[in-house]
């Protein structure tokens, strides 16, 4: 019995172990079930008064893309908007966005007030879309390959290092290739 | 000023604590009785002490001392007073002062009442209990202290998260840490124990108040916590498998098992080495809990603010009292032989299957709990672990056990009789077979599940009666023979009775209200009526409150039946001032068979409001029969061969008198 | 469930507030339409218990308040109108979430040592329980120390009756 003896020592070395990795870890972190994913299908009209809206077709192009979700009351999305505008002003690659359950003039007069890095802007008043694309917090960003499928996707605001040390070269990677 | 004091004191008690943690263990190893006698005084000025210091974290509570951090973080000028008062617990820091105010309480009762201990035994436990202290001591005092001084002081505190400001949440922290740091006296004393290489009868009579006490605290603070969540949350339920709820479920699984198995070591001198092991276990997974809420290793509704280099600290104590207890195990109790043969067929027997469900029961929680950690740390994969598991592998195993409790207190020790066991419950039996039928005849869907559910708990309540009733001789002959028999009959024997009755009495309550209830969700304006489970719900409009420190929204509904009125129920949503922030306040009416639950949500801007109203048949049975398991606990410490430090080694008589081995159970 | 809560803030509540301060627009506040037939409403019911609330981590869509939950639940109801299993429901949502969402996780290889563990340490915990029942016991004089006269007495019984039912 002396193993036996020593049996639950060992299960807690294992216990502990697994506590001390998990307290580098993320538990909140929900990872993207869509990687590798083609794009859902989807066609949103544009947010009233802006021109353009945004479905699957304007992302199948043959062209990366990066798409942002958003919205007027999201608190956080101001915090990244700066580094969305200044991707649009390089104009490296086409970033739209999908705006998550707002009131179009909201969503105009915020556009107005920080911004307007879109190219095209669907509107996603149900949040439905959303869904398709497995968005469960506003901001969230995608990076879409040239093929139409998910490359990436960054939940929250993006920070500078976010943008510029993993989404901007991921970008570069799937346009060269 | 009383601020510094109380900082102070803190510093002062790690330094006695770490006295009283070293001395006495040298002096008894070593044969130096000054160094074993510093244990008793240095034990009760420590609690001094501490008690200071918690006095003094109070006072800026209550005198709003924005200047102090914590309070400033944590508190409002505009709080009612019970809350500022809960307050001091209702935070991280606070929190880890009054576990510490708690350990070292029980300390000072052990240094106090057990003058009858053996001196090293007692200088020991001293010592180990001292040793935990010194860590929680260590770890306030280097990254968690609550005396933290803020400059410039603000003007006026966040003020406490609103559903915080509750009575029944206010009081289930101090239960609750009665209950998880109550454990650790049973801890303190198989360490000690394995220190001396030595555990009998009359050091499980030692161990067993405390660990009883420190269940009886533990039940009552899970069902303050259940029934919290029942009301406030506003959905209805009383347990969502939390990680948080569970981190508490574990130490009350391993601390019922413990309970009965102490009870083995004490009659029959069996079942050392696995009775210490679960002494150290029950503590483990308190320690362990305290983990998961302050670490963030796991999400739950109802974690504290993450912090990893708490975690940090913390997982490093939990690998040294936890790994170094289990070391100590490994290495010692090998040693500890057992005595005590006995059947299969036998209380002994019983109490094993009792232990061995309730382990398993404990471990399945464990194994859900941190398996998505697990998972995560090994592969990088993502899953949950949620109630759909824990009912799939939970339920099967506690309903054996609930069978085995009506039965297990029948049986003799060594060599039971199941037979004449089950011949003496004919009655019990003939009544959860009515009942089982009469609720497949008279309930409309009753499920196979549920109709067994109802079974169970309807079993132990009447094995449980039915075993008392044979026992003082109810009906069966003279009545001044059944009060003599009565009145000799051991409190523990009460006890027991008492807390079975009241686990089924739950039961009952668990699957009758989630099987049978009535839930309807509508938009309703005034003047609707909506009926639910035979009862009519008429909306008569809505009106505005202020209470002390939050504007309420109030929705008034008559409730009748049959045209008859019954109730005025009056749910709120409020909103209180700091921080801003929206809670539901359910109506309740409480009738004799059922709760009416009423719940009002949002307008819908056309002149409806959403509403939630619920027929939730028999689930106050759930905390009522909580409540009776924790009395049975008292009953059976208030058992004069329970009270603190009455049994002495070698004289103690174990078991000898008649009928004393036939009564005692948890 | 404990001293706990400060937590709630950041999860429950501020899912809460999130989903307070989208402004809804024109869409109806606060409860679902339930399905007219009721044995479907009590399966949408039944899939709801089993989908983990995204946004507040640790509670069923079923008993959130948060905005998302309140659409996915939506969701449920739609497909099950249209036809699909209660199996094609949760896998559709599972598609777009991954199988984080299912509070009741597959089994798999993954989860085999979740699904299968309870049973694996009911059969050892018997069996060690079987092994300990029927191991001949030590002279407890060894461990204990000098019995008392009582306490001797009371052994030898003790041998005495192991002995006839063995």
């Amino acid at each position: 019995m002396r193993i036996g003896h020593t049996l639950p020592l060992g299960l807690f070395a294992i216990v502990a172990v697994a506590l001390g990795v998990g307290l580098t870890l993320d538990p909140r972190l929900i990872p993207s079930a869509l990687i590798g994913d083609p794009i859902p299908d989807f066609s949103l009209p544009p947010v009233d008064g802006r021109p353009d809206g945004l479905a699957a077709a304007d992302l199948r192009t043959g062209e990366v893309a990066i798409v942002n979700v958003f919205a007027s009351w999201c608190g956080p999305c101001r915090i990244e908007h700066p580094l969305l505008m200044e991707v649009a002003r390089r104009g490296a690659v086409p970033v739209h966005g999908i705006n998550y359950k707002d009131l179009p003039r909201n969503a105009l007069a915020w556009l107005e007030r920080y911004g307007d890095p879109y190219r095209r802007v669907g509107s996603d008043r149900t949040g439905r879309v959303s869904i398709d694309w497995g968005v469960y917090g506003v901001p969230e960003t995608f990076v879409v390959d040239r093929r139409g499928r998910i490359a990436y996707k960054h939940v929250g605001p993006m920070m500078p290092e976010d943008m510029h040390q993993r989404i901007l070269p991921l970008v570069r990677e799937l346009q060269g290739g | 000023m009383i601020v510094e004091v109380g900082h102070y004191a803190l510093i002062l008690a790690l330094a006695l604590s770490i006295i009283q943690g070293v001395l006495p263990l040298i002096g008894a190893q070593l044969g130096y009785d000054s160094w074993v006698a510093v244990a008793r005084p240095v034990a009760i000025i420590q609690f001094g002490f501490v008690s200071i210091s918690f006095a003094a974290l109070t006072c800026a509570y209550v005198g709003s001392d924005f200047s102090v951090l914590n309070v400033a973080m944590n508190s409002h000028s505009a709080k009612p007073l019970l809350y500022k008062v809960s307050g001091v617990w209702g935070n991280h820091e606070g929190s880890l002062l009054l576990w510490v105010l708690i350990l070292t309480l029980f300390a000072a009762t052990v240094a106090v009442f057990g003058g009858n201990l053996p001196p090293d035994l007692r200088a020991r436990v001293l010592s180990v209990q001292a040793l935990i202290g010194a860590g929680f001591l260590l770890f306030m005092l280097l990254a968690s202290n609550p005396f933290e001084r803020l400059v410039p002081a603000p003007l006026e505190g966040q003020g406490l998260n609103p559903l915080l400001q509750d009575p029944g949440l206010a009081f289930h922290p101090p239960f609750l840490y009665l209950g998880y740091v109550g454990f650790s006296m049973a801890f303190s004393f198989a360490v000690a124990a394995l220190i001396e290489g030595r555990v009998d009868a009359a050091w499980a009579r030692w161990v067993r108040p405390w660990t009883l006490a420190a269940w009886c605290f533990l039940t009552l603070g899970i069902a303050l916590g259940s029934w919290w969540a029942y009301y406030e949350l506003g959905w209805g339920g009383f347990w969502f498998w939390d990680p948080v709820e569970n981190a508490s479920l574990m130490p009350w699984l391993a601390g019922t098992a413990l309970l009965h198995t102490a009870l083995v070591v004490e009659k029959r001198d069996a079942l050392k080495s696995w009775t210490i092991l679960l002494a150290i276990l029950t503590f483990s997974l308190s320690l362990l809990g305290t983990f998961l809420v302050r670490s963030g290793v796991l999400t739950s509704v109802h974690a504290f603010a993450t912090d990893p280099a708490r975690g940090v600290f913390i997982l490093m104590f939990l690998v040294l009292v936890v790994g170094g207890s289990l070391t100590l195990f490994a290495i010692r109790a090998p040693g500890l032989k057992s005595g005590g043969l006995f059947a299969p067929v036998s209380r002994e027997g019983a109490l094993i299957l009792n232990n061995l469900l309730l382990t398993t029961a404990c471990a399945t929680v464990l194994l859900g709990t941190l398996y998505p950690l697990f998972l995560d740390a090994l592969t990088g994969e993502k899953v949950s672990v949620g109630p759909p598991y824990f009912h799939a592998t939970f339920v099967p195993l506690m309903a054996p056990a609930i069978v085995a409790a009506g039965i297990g207190p029948l049986l003799a020790w060594k060599r039971g009789d199941l037979v004449g066991a089950l011949g003496r419950l004919r009655a019990a039996l003939a009544v959860t077979v009515a009942v089982a039928l009469a609720t497949l005849v008279f309930a409309a869907e009753a499920p196979v599940l549920a109709v067994s559910g109802v079974a169970l708990g309807t079993w132990l309540v009447a094995a449980s009666l039915g075993d008392f009733v044979e026992r003082i001789r109810l009906f069966r002959g003279p009545f001044g023979e059944t009060r003599r028999r009565a009145k000799h009959l051991p409190r523990a024997a009460y006890g027991v009775t008492i807390a079975h009755a009241g686990a089924g009495i739950a039961v009952l309550g668990i699957v009758v209200s989630a099987t049978w209830e009535s839930e309807r969700l509508q938009v309703v304006k005034v003047g609707d009526s909506v009926p639910v489970g035979g009862y009519e719900f008429t909306f008569r409009g809505i009106q505005d409150a202020r209470g002390a420190n939050y504007n309420a929204v109030r929705g008034i509904f008559d409730v009748t039946r049959g045209g008859d009125p019954v109730a005025v129920m009056t749910p709120e949503t409020r909103v209180y001032d700091t921080p801003r922030q929206t809670t539901t306040e359910a109506a309740i009416r409480p009738t004799p068979t059922a709760d009416l639950y009423a719940v009002i949500g949002d307008p819908n801007g056309a002149g409806g409001w959403a509403t939630r109203l619920y027929h939730k048949p028999l689930v106050h049975w759930i905390w009522f029969g909580a409540i009776l398991m924790a009395v049975g606990g008292f009953v059976s410490l208030s058992d004069r061969r329970h009270r603190v430090g009455a049994p002495r080694r070698r004289t103690a008589r174990v078991g000898t008198r008649a009928g004393t081995s036939q009564a005692a159970k948890a | 469930m404990t001293r706990d809560l400060r937590r709630f803030l950041l999860s429950v509540a501020a899912a809460c507030a999130v989903s307070l301060a989208v402004p809804s627009p024109g869409a109806a506040i606060g409860v679902d339409r339930p399905l007219p037939d009721p044995i479907l409403e009590a399966r949408a019911r039944a899939i709801h218990k089993q989908l983990r609330c995204l946004v507040c981590q640790n509670q069923s869509i079923d008993d959130s308040n948060a905005g998302l939950a309140r659409d996915l639940r939506v969701l449920v109801r739609e497909r099950i109108t249209l036809g699909d299993s209660d199996g094609e429901v949760l896998d559709f949502i599972a598609g777009r979430y991954g199988d984080w969402v299912l509070l009741k996780p597959p089994l798999d290889v993954r989860t085999l040592v979740l699904w299968l563990g309870p049973a694996a340490l009911l059969l050892m915990g018997a069996g060690l329980a079987v092994t300990v029942l029927r191991r001949p016991r030590a002279d407890p004089e060894l461990a204990s120390g000098p019995l008392t006269t009582e306490e001797r007495a009371r052994l030898e019984t003790l041998l005495e009756h192991g002995e006839n039912t063995s």
